[in-house]
């Protein structure tokens, strides 16, 4: 049933984060570093792989993934899960046709179909797959290791203007609050729901649902408005930065910095 | 539709980030002038309601079910500048925190999604909805067509980025470097999901909301409808600035078309149907007569019914010229002048009649 599914992923969805937010504060390597030399270093690293093309370069970056993975002891299943399968599935179904379609050396032909693979097409397909798995993977290190309101603020070491930050640390701050009342409203229609309903009815309750949400999002930013007002707020956003790089920061930023620059320069 | 990383060459991604920053400070600059102090806690809370948004299945016809992005809705309701803001705020969470579309390519992802698809939501919305009432059904069919147009230019922006790929980006074999398939694959691949699943998706969300909101809250459609006057305000302002400061466009109109009339006097042939009883006599109306009715030859003679009743009423001014005068230019306009001055008494009677019965 559509609502289930809908209730099902919204749940999904906050099990994920808050998985995320306990993963972050368990011991481990990247865990202790300074969220900004994460988020440099992370960055380096991510558009590296996004941007290689040799397979050496490929299992290289894919080396250093696993030992950060190993020294931060992220459990595999987690990461297979969360990263690895859903880009294989993803990315794997939407590059599959490529072995067949592209122009090139024939390797070998499926029996009964006929179709020719090609030697450009297969290793294209494959360069793309592992690439998206690097540089997935490297993202997602750095929000499995860092508590996510330490990662929004640290995007300050971007250079992002502070009033981008705080919108998305908003955002994210709400998001979790609007997951919880739109599963809620879900869970409240199916707990009253006798039957089947038809697609149409269905829809025009998905849209109303929607309808809703809405109205209480619009009346959620009017209250959260009042109270920021009540606490002084004119227009002007700051934001605390308590962090505190240390050598041994420092020094992991330069690791990640320089193997995302050989990585780069190797292509 | 999110483009994860990998799939775009760094050139792409650095162009569409460079694309997309002139809409993102443009946005925050309209938006802060429009929304002050209001626009952190508006646009990020949208910003989750779109995000929460996209977790929705929508039952489709024809037994499948699709995600919205929330671009029409948006769009509709927050207009198109500061759904860029929420729209690419969603976007952003999303590629940090979800694996939902990749961290290089959060610049193409804004750009297709959040900077084309509110544009294109925005002109098709004002488009179809025109100056409609709030509550008018068109405005529903309006967002609609919004979200589908805006969902399906996005897609298509984000073929034609994924099909130039391989034309420019080769290694020394041929073998394609970053998203493989050329224009040809990409845009009917992509194009085909979207005019199908997403796009239904994304039409039936944005028509449904806003239907909605037609039933339970209708102020929330007005920022995207400024010509659109609330009944209620558009009462007090005719009581405020007075009658003739509120319809004076109209009365201005009405002069224009007056001093027009005379216009008609150019036009050739007969009006057809308007004959009177001494036209059946005169050769040469008789031939107008029958070149405007298919060339068929009207009666010789005037109809029995037409004779009898066209002397019950002789109009003071046939033709609209006045018997007193030579122009014929004047007589219409007099005509026309007289005429309006008529409607208008009468309207003035028939209310003062009306308000009196009230009281």
């Amino acid at each position: 049933m559509t609502f289930e599914k809908t209730a099902r992923r919204l749940v999904l969805t906050m099990e994920n984060g808050f998985y995320d937010e306990e993963l972050a504060n368990t011991p481990g390597l990247l865990q202790q570093l300074d969220p900004r030399c994460k988020i440099v270093g992370f960055l380096g690293l991510t558009v590296a792989a996004s941007w290689a093309h040799r397979a050496a370069t490929l299992a290289a970056l894919t080396v250093l993934a696993a030992v950060l993975i190993a020294g931060s002891r992220i459990p595999l299943r987690a990461i297979a899960l969360r990263v690895w399968l859903p880009v294989l599935a993803v990315s794997g179904a939407l590059v599959f046709p490529a072995i067949f379609l592209t122009p090139g050396d024939r390797l070998w032909t499926l029996p009964l179909l006929g179709w020719a693979t090609t030697q450009q097409g297969v290793q294209a397909a494959v360069r793309l797959l592992w690439r998206v798995e690097a540089a997935t993977t490297f993202s997602a290190l750095l929000v499995l290791t860092t508590p996510w309101m330490h990662v929004l603020k640290g995007l300050r070491v971007l250079r992002i203007p502070i009033v981008a930050v705080v919108l998305l640390s908003m955002t994210y701050r709400y998001i979790f609050l609007l997951v919880r009342t739109a599963r809620e409203m879900f869970e409240a229609r199916e707990s009253r729901r006798a039957g089947k309903f038809q697609r149409r009815e269905a829809r025009r309750i998905a849209a109303a649902t929607a309808g809703v949400l809405l109205s209480k999002t619009m009346q959620l930013g009017e209250e959260v408005y009042f109270a920021m007002r009540s606490r002084g707020y004119q227009g002007e956003v700051y934001l605390l930065e308590t962090f505190r790089m240390r050598s041994v920061d420092w020094a992991a930023a330069v690791v990640m910095l320089s193997a995302a620059s050989a990585a780069l320069w190797l292509g | 539709m999110h483009i994860p990383d990998g799939y775009l060459s760094p050139s792409t991604c650095v162009t569409l980030y460079a694309a997309a920053a002139p809409f993102w400070f443009a946005a925050l600059k309209k938006v802060k002038r429009l929304l002050h102090t209001r626009l952190v806690p508006l646009i990020s809370l949208f910003a989750a309601f779109s995000f929460v948004l996209m977790m929705f299945n929508i039952p489709l016809p024809g037994g499948t079910t699709g995600h919205a992005a929330g671009i029409g809705v948006a769009t509709v309701i927050l207009g198109p500048w500061a759904s860029i803001l929420a729209i690419s705020v969603a976007l952003t969470i999303q590629a940090i925190f979800f694996g939902d579309g990749g961290i290089t390519a959060i610049g193409a992802n804004c750009f297709n999604i959040a900077v084309v698809g509110s544009l294109v939501a925005y002109a098709c919305y004002r488009l179809a909805a025109g100056r409609s009432p709030l509550e008018s059904r068109r405005r529903v069919f309006a967002a609609g067509f919004a979200g589908y147009a805006a969902i399906n230019a996005a897609a298509l922006v984000t073929a034609i980025e994924f099909g130039i790929q391989p034309i420019f980006f080769q290694d020394a074999s041929g073998a394609p470097l970053y998203a493989p398939y050329p224009l040809h694959i990409a845009v009917p691949a992509m194009m085909l999901g979207h005019l199908t699943i997403a796009g239904f998706a994304e039409m039936f969300v944005s028509a449904g909301i806003v239907a909605y909101l037609q039933r339970t809250d209708l102020a929330l459609l007005k920022l995207t409808a400024p010509e659109v006057a609330d009944p209620a305000e558009a009462i007090s302002a005719i009581e405020t600035r007075g009658a003739f400061e509120s319809t004076r466009a109209l009365w201005v109109t009405l002069a224009l078309l007056m001093i027009l009339t005379p216009l008609g006097i150019f036009a050739v042939g007969t009006a057809w149907g308007e004959w009177g009883p001494s036209d059946f006599a005169d050769p040469e109306v008789r031939e107008q007569i029958a070149a405007s009715s298919l060339n068929q030859a009207p009666p010789a003679g005037v109809p029995a019914g037409m004779e009898r009743f066209a002397s019950i009423w002789t109009a003071p001014i046939p033709d609209y010229a006045p018997p007193f005068l030579k122009s014929e230019r004047l007589g219409y306009a007099l005509s026309a002048l007289l005429g309006v001055g008529l409607v208008i008494l009468t309207l003035q009677l028939a209310g003062w009649v009306a308000t009196r019965a009230s009281t």
